[in-house]
């Protein structure tokens, strides 16, 4: 079972999200109009979590379970960047939901996030048809 | 202990542990948290369609199925078992521009009934909430090659510029829709 631990792992993910009222979207309404500072903790801090984390990793050549060294990929540049940055934008605000809270959602029991998967879904399926056709 | 986990978590609690999954999964096997790739690997799985961008080896990104799979465990897990407030308690400016501009009355559950109810399906603002909003969030995140999670979380982690022009659109877009599109809309 190599995919348990992804498994647990998740499902600790889901519950963070979950009880942080992140996968709410009044929550998202009040980050967008600078009502609360709640998001801007959550997201502010798990950056900065994650950022000494690597340091950490870094400075202490730490690898992998597996014994691997630890790789981060760099983040390449694109015109999509921007643009679909802002194309995502749109949709957080319209669902708010990013698609980790959408999965979430799902498990709360909200029918809205089983339309909300699949359109995000037909989404993700068009971009790839029409990738060649995007500027980049 | 277990009333205090029922309770909704504060922010330096909650953060801090979704920062800790960037280093739990870089240290499991050398994965990079981000949820967006997710619905790639689904597009790959069951409707490829001779696509390019979608013909690649998914099975060997399997994880991150199994990753998504364990957020819909977690999100019943923290919803129904640990239990969830009838209203979320968002700040009392943001609920009075919502009744006045959004014109909602019912504030309980993860989303507003008035406009996520699937019955909405049947006129146009339900097809742009639920539809139209869903399908940008799919398309948006694989064109910017990521997601709140894989640039804002794992990508700033890193230190990385180009995540960084990711979140800057990610909350123009936003602020685009929650200040200027949405007026239009009611």
């Amino acid at each position: 079972m190599k995919g348990l631990k992804y498994l647990l792992l998740g499902t600790l993910f889901g519950i963070v999200l979950t009880k942080s009222e992140v996968v709410s979207w009044f929550r998202i309404q009040e980050m967008f109009r600078f009502q609360a500072f709640h998001m801007y903790g959550v997201i502010g801090s798990a950056m900065l979590v994650g950022m000494l984390s690597i340091q950490l990793i870094k400075r202490r050549h730490l690898r992998s379970l597996s014994g691997q060294p630890i790789v981060l990929a760099d983040k390449r540049f694109s015109h999509g960047v921007w643009i679909g940055g802002i194309i995502f934008g749109l949709g957080w605000a319209l669902t708010g939901a990013c698609p980790g809270p959408m999965f979430a959602q799902l498990g709360s029991g909200v029918g809205a996030a089983a339309v909300l998967i699949l359109a995000a879904l037909a989404g993700t399926w068009t971009y790839s048809a029409l990738r060649e056709k995007l500027p980049h | 202990m277990l009333e205090l986990l029922r309770q909704p978590w504060p922010w330096y609690v909650a953060g801090p542990l979704i920062g800790l999954m960037v280093p739990a999964l870089l240290l499991l096997d050398n994965k990079a948290l981000g949820i967006s790739s997710a619905l790639r690997q689904i597009c790959a799985a069951c409707v490829p369609a001779g696509i390019p961008f979608l013909q690649y080896n998914w099975r060997s990104e399997s994880w991150n199925l199994w990753f998504v799979l364990g957020i819909v465990v977690g999100g019943f897990v923290g919803y129904r078992v640990l239990g969830h407030p009838e209203t979320i308690a968002i700040s009392a400016e943001t609920v009075r521009d919502l009744r006045a501009q959004l014109h909602l009355t019912d504030f309980t559950g993860l989303l507003p009934r008035e406009l996520f109810a699937l019955e909405n399906l049947a006129n146009w603002r339900g097809w742009v909430f639920l539809v139209l909003g869903g399908f940008l969030v799919g398309f948006g995140t694989r064109y910017a090659g990521g997601c709140t999670s894989g640039h804002a979380i794992s990508g700033l982690s890193n230190l990385q510029w180009v995540s960084l022009v990711a979140v800057i659109g990610f909350f123009a877009g936003g602020l685009l829709m929650t200040w200027i599109i949405y007026p239009l809309l009611f």
